[in-house]
């Protein structure tokens, strides 16, 4: 199988990325992981004219600590997060996510920055971007702007990037205290896209009480969604048996599942007030030690 | 378009166009049959090759993305005295029925020992999961990655490193 044909173009900086982009405007397509855009292309579902391949451009690569966030550049492979061992301890539900998105094959040329672009509702990073309440720079005409996720998927296959914008990193807020997270997923078979997922983001203050707490629901609507009802109840309080079962009631309320051939709404509601009740118990444990629930 | 790349250690250079996607490449233009096409769509691993030593599916690359990269297909495991051991150890095993998707099989059975040359069964299933094969139920061919792991140890412990025999002849113990 072929694509249509297309012209293409492989910059080294970002800078001619951009000056490209300008350019040809409607015609051009950022081509990252191709993971997505390649497999559409020869289905002829997309058939850009030309292909703008970010891949030789260094500075979209790697990952940093600087000024209150941890930047990582949008070229950065599933792969690399998922065995960045470095980041395990501050910044857990990288390598938690990482693991469930697709397989090692596609995990190996895939890239964040192009999930996210992409804007799949079964984005297993959309949900755990907005649980760890990223931002996504990007750089166009107007320049360089940061955009918070809450406003970065508009709708399925779309965000809030301009037609020539070019998403360079996503920015974590670095934790204020001890962190855990976990993403939790249901698949049909191995390396498919969630039946429905949940991505769990909690920090605790030095007096145990909840002082960071993120929910990012995938698959279950028609963007990837954040649990807002269960972030908003959960701060200050303390991880115990009835705030995680208070809790556990509201992140279903915030999803917006369809009926459809990976599962009726209801089941996956039901799925995400499991793995609510299920990742926090488990968080609960880790940060507080065990007996503390149950 | 114009590319030059090294495959199995050899450098070749292409004119090829920028929509040929690396499997056929690899097929068509170089005549690499080894290197399977199964779906098509990003979804069996029958393509699967090591792109600078990292297993991707060839069908989902372009020819031209692999311009200035290193390109190990299932041609390149042999070596100069027969079979690699992985592909040894499939045969022994029965890690095979029709064949087809075997190819990509070793190729991620040969980045996971790369990385991993202890794995687990449950690393094996996991670096294997791109992989789908219709005919063995992987029980065969989780088998013969483990007897491969276990031979290749074997070997390296048969033939200790230049290291190694400097500290044995210097008398000294390495732990
Ligand atoms: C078999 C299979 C299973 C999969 N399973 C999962 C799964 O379980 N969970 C999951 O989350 N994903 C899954 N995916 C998708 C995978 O994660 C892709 O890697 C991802 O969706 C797209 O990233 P990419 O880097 O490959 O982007 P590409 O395919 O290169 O691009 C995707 C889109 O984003 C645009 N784009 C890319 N990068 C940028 C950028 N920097 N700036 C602006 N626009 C950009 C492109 O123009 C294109 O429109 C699966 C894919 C396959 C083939
Ligand atoms: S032929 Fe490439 S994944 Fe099936
Ligand atoms: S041996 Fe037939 S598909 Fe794997």
């Amino acid at each position: 199988m072929f694509p249509n044909s297309f012209e293409y173009m492989a910059p080294t900086t970002l800078a001619e990325a951009v000056e490209l982009m300008q350019r040809h405007e409607y015609d051009a397509k950022v081509l990252s992981g191709g993971q997505s855009l390649l497999p559409m292309m020869k289905l002829r579902m997309a058939a850009p004219p030309i292909l703008i391949d970010i891949n030789s451009i260094d500075e979209l690569r790697g990952w940093k600590e600087e000024s209150g966030f941890l930047r990582i550049g949008a070229l950065t492979r599933h792969s690399e997060l998922e065995n960045a061992v470095e980041l395990r301890d501050r910044y857990p539900l990288l390598a938690e996510t990482a693991v469930w998105i697709a397989d090692p094959l596609v995990r190996n040329r895939g890239t964040i920055g192009g999930s996210l672009a992409h804007a799949d509702p079964a984005s297993d990073w959309g949900a755990a971007m907005l649980a760890l309440h990223a931002r996504v720079e990007g750089i166009g005409s107007g320049g360089e702007r940061q955009i918070p996720m809450d406003d970065f998927f508009v709708d399925t296959f779309t965000t809030a990037l301009e037609e020539t914008e070019i998403a360079t990193a996503v920015l974590v807020p670095k934790p204020a205290g001890r962190t855990a997270g976990r993403y939790l997923k249901i698949e049909r078979k191995a390396g498919d896209f969630a039946i429905a997922g949940l991505a769990i983001h909690v920090v605790l203050a030095s007096d145990g009480t909840v002082a960071e707490a993120g929910f990012g629901i995938c698959a279950c609507g028609p963007v990837p969604l954040r649990g807002k009802r269960a972030e908003e109840y959960l701060l200050g309080k303390k991880l115990t048996p009835e705030t995680i079962d208070d809790v556990s009631r509201m992140v279903p309320e915030d999803a917006d599942p369809e009926d459809d051939l990976r599962g009726s709404a209801a089941y996956k509601r039901d799925v995400l007030r499991v793995f609510a009740e299920r990742g926090l118990s488990d968080i609960a444990k880790e940060l507080q030690g065990e007996g503390v629930v149950g | 378009m114009k590319i030059q790349l090294r495959i199995n250690g050899r450098t070749k250079e292409s004119d090829v166009e920028p929509r040929k996607l690396l499997a056929y490449y690899l097929r068509e233009d170089l005549g690499l049959t080894g290197t399977h096409i199964g779906c098509d769509t990003t979804n069996c691993g029958a393509c699967t090759v090591l792109l600078d030593g990292k297993a991707v599916k060839s069908c989902t690359v372009l020819a031209v993305q692999a311009d200035g990269c290193d390109v190990m297909t299932v041609e390149g495991l042999e070596g100069e005295d027969g079979l690699h051991p992985l592909q040894t150890a499939f045969w022994e095993e029965h890690g095979l029925q029709c064949g087809y998707c075997t190819p990509g099989v070793l190729m991620s059975g040969y980045a996971l020992l790369q990385s991993n040359p202890q794995p687990s069964e449950a690393e094996i299933r996991s670096g294997i999961s791109g992989n789908v094969c219709r005919c063995t139920g992987y029980v065969n061919i989780v088998k013969a990655i483990r007897s491969a792991s276990a031979k290749l140890a074997g070997a390296a412990d048969d033939t200790p490193s230049e290291s190694a025999k400097e500290v044995a002849a210097s008398g000294k113990k390495s732990d």
